[in-house]
């Protein structure tokens, strides 16, 4: 096609600007998403970095703010991260080592497929719902640590099934093979081989699934966490709180002092989460060198 | 082999065995938990239609079921949630897909292996943590620019919640991009366009259906977020558009009435089911059918 | 030339789904020979010998008709255990896949499952067993280092002592030297010519010299039927018939 000089000059110089004006954009909404992040957490470091101190740490939450503090809130979170682990863990494996492995691709696997990631995207506070009704009615578990963590599992299990699925399916077919061609059973050669090399991923994958657990406010609340809580929780049945909860309880309150203190609760949360996404990531990088799959 | 090995195949197939039920089971778990979600917002659903009429509760313009004179019409709440969503959507859709064309088109592997992941961050940081940052520093900045702005309002945990789902319409939108042949680019440049035009008119449309579905699936956890809201939002149901009043959407209300102590088996009570089931049914549509525009377009690219 | 069978195949058909993968197959094993199954992309080779040993129950939708006889006795009759098979029934794969463990951990892999926890025992097969696989001398020194760090043909040599460590009759190999270079093609098939006294094996191979090299005899398949079976130097010199024949001198395939 031939066009006059002028006007193709024209055209590119117009294209030349569209280009660069779609990248300013992009480099602009960037900023912007980015920009927040940062904005955030200069926010709660400025109001709450004054507040961080031994004994912020170490005191339980009091109606004066200056002596209001995380220790159960911190504790109750650890407790219920814990046992929260020992349900969702061994049952997500479980019911990602079955899928992968025995299910194979029948249709009773396919459902399970479609309702797991449906389950994924299911909001949080209807497990709450679930958990009051099951655990902390039907079952007669009461608000306690018990139902927190039946319920959290609940709300994990789908993450931890994902993740270790993809684990499990990085391992290579030809190693299962020439298990199998030596005798060995499906569960042998899931335990001697695929296992072993699909454990890397599959802690990755459920420690990220608990590191977004421990954020998690809603179902706890709804099955009746307390806020206000001034003592450590003292048994699988006990109530208690976590540090999501505190921090909301002081941001709902109107005076300033505690919301210096639900700023310094969540630059705490914050650094408990920075360390398990680390943890995370080392296990990967660790692993990933090791077997140079 | 010899009589150890015999020995040991048996134990082996009782092991086999117990091994594949036992698993059987954890696979079934999450059938049941779909059931338990189901049986439970029916269970209670059900008893509190007994005693509100459906139709009340889908056409009455007032929520009131904890005050002397109750009212169970759900159109407030659903507007709340609607508009909070409808802001976060406002909010994560430009920024979520200019950040995804530029991404998938023009940024080298190292600017996107530095930018995606702390992207990623944005997701996870936790709800609490925004919706403070949603009341003690939005909220007051928005108010210098309108000062009529209430201090609890939909306009600021909306804005807050649009920034948290960018990361979700990135991606995914980012993969459908990523997904679109080679070839049809190389089409489009071989005929002398630009690489924004490539990206608009040729790699956009045919992603389209995967970029739809991730805007879905943004909207559903928008719909479904409650922190946020139960600490900006303020706790007044109201059918209005406005952005800068209290509001109260689905999710605070379930919040709001857990924190207070209604006893078990009152109608009040059993509010926070019929709007939970409400919210479960509207996030599942959702979700359903963001899945199936991604089979469709799964098999439209091929 | 006393000869038994040890494998007999009778009208075994196999289907992938819809598909039908063999048809009408009827051949013999001989005991302590070489059998080598050539033949064009696609024609069955490596679905016939994977239904020997039955490893092919493992894709969904296979489904097999026909008997298959090792010893007399059908190994695709009911109740007979797929294990108990590959115990006397061993293979070796196309792509070498040891584990990724030491390679004192990759041959006692087997014994270890049939129960063999002592450890001198288990030390005295794995130096046995790589010593058949005529690698015993080039690993001896780092029997702890990880398989995965032996070049391909002696991780191939690895995965045939792995193989014999459970102390099988049978060894089926398929197409063991494709992803080799030719030297170490030539060590494997030293091993199998030497493995020949105590082993029966049965090879499929895309090389022809190699069958011509190393069987006794020959079963050309195409299309998933076999075309002809007989002795090796009659099959390369004097075949009967006229497809043998064009594969043979390399018309197609």
């Amino acid at each position: 096609m031939r066009i006059e000089a002028h006007t193709l000059a024209r055209m590119l110089s117009r294209r030349r600007g569209m280009e660069l004006g779609f990248k300013a954009l992009a480099v602009t909404t960037l900023a912007i998403a980015l920009g927040s992040l940062a904005l955030l957490l200069l926010d709660a470091i400025a109001d709450g970095a004054g507040r961080l101190s031994w004994q912020f740490l170490t005191s339980f939450p009091s109606r004066k703010p200056e002596e209001a503090g995380i220790l159960s809130a911190l504790v109750g979170t650890v407790c219920l991260i814990l046992l929260t682990a020992v349900f969702a863990f061994p049952i997500g494996v479980g019911a990602a080592i079955y899928l992968e492995e025995y299910a194979g691709k029948s249709w009773f696997s396919r459902v399970v497929e479609v309702n797991i990631s449906n389950l994924a995207g299911v909001p949080s506070i209807i497990y709450g719902l679930l958990g009051l009704e099951l655990f902390v009615r039907a079952l007669g578990f009461d608000r306690s640590l018990l139902s927190g963590a039946l319920t959290m599992a609940l709300l994990v299990l789908p993450i931890i099934i994902i993740s270790s699925r993809e684990a499990l399916r990085t391992v290579p077919r030809s190693i299962r093979e020439a298990s199998f061609a030596l005798g060995a059973d499906r569960w042998q050669t899931i335990w001697h081989q695929v296992l072993p090399l699909a454990l890397p991923g599959i802690l990755t994958g459920s420690i990220l699934a608990f590191s977004r657990a421990i954020g998690e406010a809603a179902p706890l609340i709804t099955i009746g966490a307390l806020t206000y809580v001034a003592f450590l929780p003292d048994g699988l049945f006990a109530p208690f709180t976590a540090l999501p909860i505190q921090i909301f309880n002081w941001v709902s309150r109107p005076q300033a002092g505690f919301h210096a203190n639900a700023a310094a609760a969540i630059l705490v949360l914050l650094a408990v989460l920075l360390l398990m996404n680390a943890l995370a990531v080392f296990l990967r990088q660790r692993y990933q060198k090791r077997l140079n799959l | 082999m010899t009589a150890t090995t015999l020995h040991h195949l048996t134990r082996g197939r009782y092991r086999e065995r117990a091994a594949h039920v036992l698993l059987f089971f954890c696979g079934t778990l999450s059938i049941l938990t779909t059931l338990g979600i189901v049986a439970v917002l029916l269970f209670e659903t059900l008893a509190f239609f007994r005693e509100v009429p459906l139709f009340d509760f889908l056409t009455d313009t007032q929520w009131t079921p904890l005050f002397a004179d109750k009212h169970f019409g759900i159109l407030p709440l659903v507007a709340g949630t609607a508009l909070t969503a409808g802001i976060a959507v406002c909010v994560a859709t430009p920024i979520g897909l200019v950040s995804a064309l530029y991404l998938s088109e023009y940024a080298t592997d190292r600017v996107r292996h530095l930018v995606k992941p702390v992207l990623e961050v944005l997701a996870g940081v936790p709800t609490v943590v925004y919706g403070y940052f949603a009341l003690l520093f939005i909220t007051p900045l928005l108010q210098t620019v309108i000062p009529s702005l209430s201090g609890f309002n939909a306009l600021s945990p909306g804005i807050v919640i649009g920034v948290m789902i960018i990361p979700m319409v990135s991606s995914l939108s980012e993969d459908a991009m990523y997904a679109v042949p080679q070839s049809l680019r190389e089409g489009a440049y071989a005929l002398g366009s630009s690489k924004l035009q490539v990206a608009v008119k040729v790699v956009v449309p045919a992603a389209f259906s995967g970029i739809a579905a991730s805007l879905l699936l943004g909207v559903s956890r928008a719909i479904g977020e409650t922190m946020i809201l139960a600490i900006a939002a303020g706790q007044q149901p109201r059918l209005t558009l406005n952005p800068t009043v209290p509001i109260e959407t689905m999710t605070a209300y379930i919040v709001q009435v857990s924190l207070g102590d209604t006893p078990t088996g009152t109608i009040e009570y059993r509010t926070i089911f019929a709007v939970g089931m409400m919210l479960f049914l509207g996030t599942l549509a959702l979700n359903l059918v963001s899945q199936w525009i991604k089979q469709r377009f799964r098999e439209q690219v091929g | 030339m006393d000869e038994t069978t040890a494998l007999e195949v009778h009208d075994l058909n196999a289907w992938y789904g819809h598909t039908q993968a063999l048809r009408n197959m009827s051949l013999s094993m001989m005991e302590r020979r070489i059998t080598a199954v050539i033949g064009p992309s696609g024609c069955g080779k490596s679905t016939f010998i994977r239904c020997l040993n039955r490893i092919n129950d493992l894709m969904p939708g296979f489904r097999v008709a026909g008997r298959v006889l090792f010893k007399g006795q059908d190994l695709y009759a009911p109740g007979v255990d797929p294990i108990e098979i590959r115990l006397r029934i061993g293979m070796v794969f196309q792509k070498p896949n040891p584990f990724p463990k030491p390679i004192y951990d990759n041959v006692a892999y087997g014994p270890r499952l049939c129960g063999i926890k002592e450890r001198a025992r288990l030390d005295a097969l794995v130096e046995e067993s790589l010593k058949k696989a005529a690698l015993w001398d080039e690993v001896k020194d780092k029997l702890h280092h990880s398989a995965l760090a032996l070049s391909g043909g002696q991780q191939q040599r690895l995965c045939i002592a792995r193989a014999l460590a459970v102390e099988p009759e049978v060894l089926l190999l398929d197409e063991p030297c494709s992803a080799l270079d030719p030297i170490a093609t030539g060590r494997i098939e030293e091993l199998l010519l030497d493995l020949k006294k105590n082993y029966t094996m049965v090879i499929v191979t895309h090389n022809m010299q190699q069958a011509a090299r190393v069987s006794d005899t020959t079963a050309f398949f195409m299309l998933g039927q076999l075309v002809e079976f007989g002795p090796t130097s009659q099959i390369f010199t004097n075949p009967r018939d006229k497809v043998t024949e064009d594969y043979i001198t390399g018309r197609f395939g």
